[in-house]
């Protein structure tokens, strides 16, 4: 079987030089050649197809416990639960790389398949690209790092999984980040075919921004099982440490989103080509960065991998293909001029414009300090590191800034306001606004970014409820329905304009949480059975935990020591928590990696009681306890999960036809729409 | 206050004068400016305010020997666990132990709870300050795992 994969991997090698070289040499029709333009697209599907042969190849090598591979041995182990044995396909770098290459060739033959209508005039160079990019993937396999090498002996059991690797996200978090990372190059192979075949008219936009948000939907929800995985598993108490291969991945979805937005102006007013473009490469030109740093070992990061000279081959990609399509995009300039004048400062165009810049602030505020310890070694020769305080510092008055956008945004009129009109528009929204940083003052809150963070909350509600409440009364009006149908007809017929309001009313709820997080207690306390501690909640109450005592026993593959504790609230018992060490072991017992920590959550609508084990005191029953309050976390997830389902609304397919509406220099109302 | 045609009112004869001299695209141009340089604002002083030094022992050492404001300054030091040395008081929640780059050594006292991933071979950032007695008193300890801790394929 080993044999098969790697020989499947030549075979996709092959395959995927010729998709790229025939989807190049094809070109774009009608003058291309019709018989090298089939013969690229029939590629991706080889392509594809030997790639997957390849995983199931791994696959069974990993089942089967086939420690004569290398991969297998280092990251499995007979007594590894099953369930993680699926995912030790993407649990070490070598592996990951052909998970990676495999779902970018699925994208690409999915595109290939599905995209149909005015569109297909770019696949033959989409499939180039996208076939180039596989393929230089599995040249760093087979030259590198191939998942498929054996070991001169065959050793009686592997090493295991790490154990912080054994947990349900492992088998969610990756293959969805994978998803949103990879399916970047989907909407750069568009650009990049719009640009070499000329097509730059309002067509090519559309099937990037689909795509685009396709990506960016599957990133959102990998960002959030890796928030939710870091907070239950790695034990400090948080669920964002602007980790080097978080801000990596952080990086393509804050210029991706940045598209989403200023897209709509390139599609309303025929501003902004450029810039879109340039948006779009340099997404995806991040996700091969981030791929570069937390691979090559260049920065030193929890996610890491071993250090490598795949790093080499990242670094080389990145120079030639950046190189080569900015040399690309400004040999097109010329055909990207704009077929409008920003008329106002006052405008919605204004308003994104300024929206566009703070993302990218964001991001290159996050891209810098990434970098920094690189930087500041290069030129001063000394190693300067900036942690989360920098972040921190840095990105809570920017993304403040970028929430009450969120607000203004939608509430100002295309091309130019009025006095009147900004009046109306901003009675209801400013006033719940101004009321919930008010009533929050008045409660005692004090923190003035977290006052901010929830004013500016209340603001931007005020401003959807305000939509949807003018669109479904426009409806009612005008057709006679009840408001509730009227507003499910609203969302229904108006995908994007509502998914998206629905999508602000979730990052909303993300930022009261992250304001949450400014009253996070902490305490730490040694106590032996029968003893207990007590940590004062910001809302004014105590818990009180008693230790209750130690148990240890073995399970599956691993010797467990835990602790139970019985909480009670201000005298009221609320139930008993367990926390955890466990020590993992091998087929014989030996204990394999350190120790790792499962941490007991209480979590309410109102806070989070977060408890570690630190130790037991030698072989006694006394043991050392972190206890955390961490406020308003279950709302992150809430928070998020709204987020995904806007997006899924304004990428369901069907719909009121957003191609209609976007004809350039003016704008069309709809129904419902009445500004 | 000076006279102004508008009986002092600054903000009248400013917006007055930015309505009617101004193109949309300049006023744009001056938000941005504003934006880009509130960005370049906000990451210099972050940087001045929160970078910390990220030294060797032999560094550090160098750089205390050169210039006694080293000491009592926020860094970090990436170092070796000297094996043998650490002491752990789990009543007290106190580690103890020394880093070495090879030449330099230095004890560290950390109170708190240390990494799942820490040992006495690991590699650690120790974060903290070097105190006039020779101690680097450490806020955070992070451990390193060399090759065996291939983790997250995030990215």
């Amino acid at each position: 079987m080993p044999l098969l994969g790697h020989l499947s991997l030549w075979l996709a090698f092959l395959v995927g030089l010729w998709g790229a070289i025939t989807g190049f040499a094809g070109g774009a029709p009608p003058q291309g050649r019709a018989d090298l333009q089939q013969s690229a697209r029939y590629a991706t599907f080889a392509m594809f197809g030997a790639l997957v042969v390849a995983v199931i190849s791994l696959e069974i090598a990993i089942f089967r416990h086939d420690f004569s591979l290398e991969y297998v041995a280092a990251y499995t182990s007979r007594n590894l639960p099953t369930f993680y044995l699926w995912s030790a396909l993407y649990a070490g770098q070598k592996g990951s790389l052909l998970f990676w290459a495999t779902v970018l060739s699925l994208f690409a033959a999915l595109v290939q398949a599905m995209t149909s209508g005015r569109h297909r005039v770019y696949l033959p160079y989409v499939a180039a690209v996208t076939c180039a990019v596989a393929t230089f993937f599995i040249t760093v396999m087979l030259f590198a790092a191939n998942p498929f090498e054996r070991l001169a002996f065959v050793p009686l059991d592997g090493r295991g999984m790490n154990p912080q690797l054994q947990n349900p996200g492992m088998v969610f978090h990756p293959p969805m980040l994978y998803l949103g990372y990879i399916s970047i190059t989907i909407p750069f192979a568009f650009a990049i075919a719009a640009l070499l075949s000329k097509r730059l008219d309002s067509d090519w936009l559309v099937a990037i921004r689909k795509w685009t948000l396709v990506s960016w939907l599957f990133l959102s929800i990998g960002l959030l099982i890796g928030m939710w995985w870091a907070y239950v598993e790695l034990g400090w108490g948080g669920y964002w440490a602007w980790d080097p291969v978080e801000n990596a991945a952080l990086l393509p979805w804050l210029v991706m989103t940045a598209f989403l937005h200023s897209v709509m102006v390139q599609e309303k007013r025929g501003m902004l080509k450029k810039w879109n473009l340039a948006l779009i490469i340099g997404a995806w030109l991040l996700s091969i960065f981030g791929t570069f740093i937390t691979r090559s070992g260049v920065i030193s990061s929890v996610h890491s991998f071993t250090q490598s000279s795949v790093g080499y081959f990242f670094l080389a990609f990145l120079i030639v293909t950046g190189t080569a399509s900015f040399a690309l995009y400004a040999s097109r300039l010329p055909l990207l001029g704009a077929e409008a004048r920003l008329e106002s400062m006052v405008s919605r165009e204004a308003s994104f414009l300024f929206n566009n810049l703070l993302f990218l602030g964001i991001a290159f505020s996050v891209l810098w300090g990434t970098l920094f310890p690189i930087l500041s070694e290069l030129v001063q020769g000394t190693k300067v590191t900036v942690g989360p305080p920098f972040f921190n510092q840095v990105n809570i008055p920017l993304g403040l800034a970028l929430l009450a956008l969120t607000g203004i945004g939608p509430l100002i009129a295309w091309r130019r306001a009025s006095v009147p009109n900004l009046q109306r528009q901003f009675a209801v929204p400013g006033t719940v606004g101004g009321f919930t940083a008010l009533i929050l003052l008045v409660a005692g809150m004090r923190d003035f970014y977290a006052l901010m963070a929830i004013g500016l909350g209340g603001f931007v509600v005020g401003t959807v409820a305000q939509e949807f409440a003018r669109g479904a009364r426009a409806r009612h009006r005008q057709y006679g329905e009840g408001y509730a149908l009227a507003l499910g007809r609203l969302i229904a017929r108006n995908r994007r304009r509502y998914g998206g309001y629905i999508v602000h009313t979730g990052i909303v709820i993300l930022f009261v949480a992250f304001a949450g997080m400014a009253f996070k207690t902490e305490t730490e306390a040694s106590l032996r059975p029968g003893e207990s501690a007590s940590i004062k909640s910001p809302y004014g109450w105590t818990y009180r935990l008693t230790h209750l005592g130690i148990s240890q026993y073995d399970a599956l593959n691993r010797q467990v020591t835990a602790a139970t504790l019985e909480v009670s609230r201000d005298g009221k018992r609320l139930g008993v928590l367990t926390t955890e060490k466990r020590q993992h072991v091998d087929g014989l017992g030996r204990p394999t990696f350190q120790p790792s920590s499962e941490v007991g959550i209480r979590s309410d609508l109102r806070e989070d009681l977060y408890v570690v084990l630190g130790g037991v005191v030698n072989g006694t029953e006394q043991a050392v306890f972190r206890f955390t309050i961490n406020p308003l976390v279950w709302w992150v997830w809430y928070g998020g999960m709204i987020v995904a389902l806007g997006g899924l609304i304004v990428m369901w397919p069907g719909g009121a036809p957003a191609a209609k509406q976007s004809q350039a220099g003016y704008a069309v109302r709809l129904v419902g729409e009445d500004q | 206050m000076p006279r102004t045609p508008y009986g002092g009112r600054w903000s009248v004869l400013a917006t007055e004068w930015y309505n009617t001299n101004m193109k949309a695209g300049t006023k744009f141009a001056l938000g941005a400016v504003l934006i880009v340089g509130s960005v370049g604002y906000l990451m210099a002083s972050g940087i001045k305010q929160t970078g910390q030094y990220f030294l060797t022992p032999s560094e550090l050492a160098q750089r205390v020997s050169a210039d006694p404001s080293f000491y009592d300054l926020g860094l970090k030091v990436g170092a070796r666990v000297v094996p043998g040395t650490v002491s752990k008081e789990i009543a007290t929640q106190t580690l103890r132990f020394h880093i070495t780059d090879g030449t330099v050594n230095y004890p560290v006292v950390f109170k708190g709870l240390p990494p799942d991933t820490f040992t006495d071979s690991v590699e650690v950032v120790v974060e903290g300050r070097l105190q006039r007695d020779g101690v680097i008193h450490a806020t955070n300890v992070l451990a390193k795992c060399g090759s065996r801790y291939e983790a997250v394929p995030k990215a």
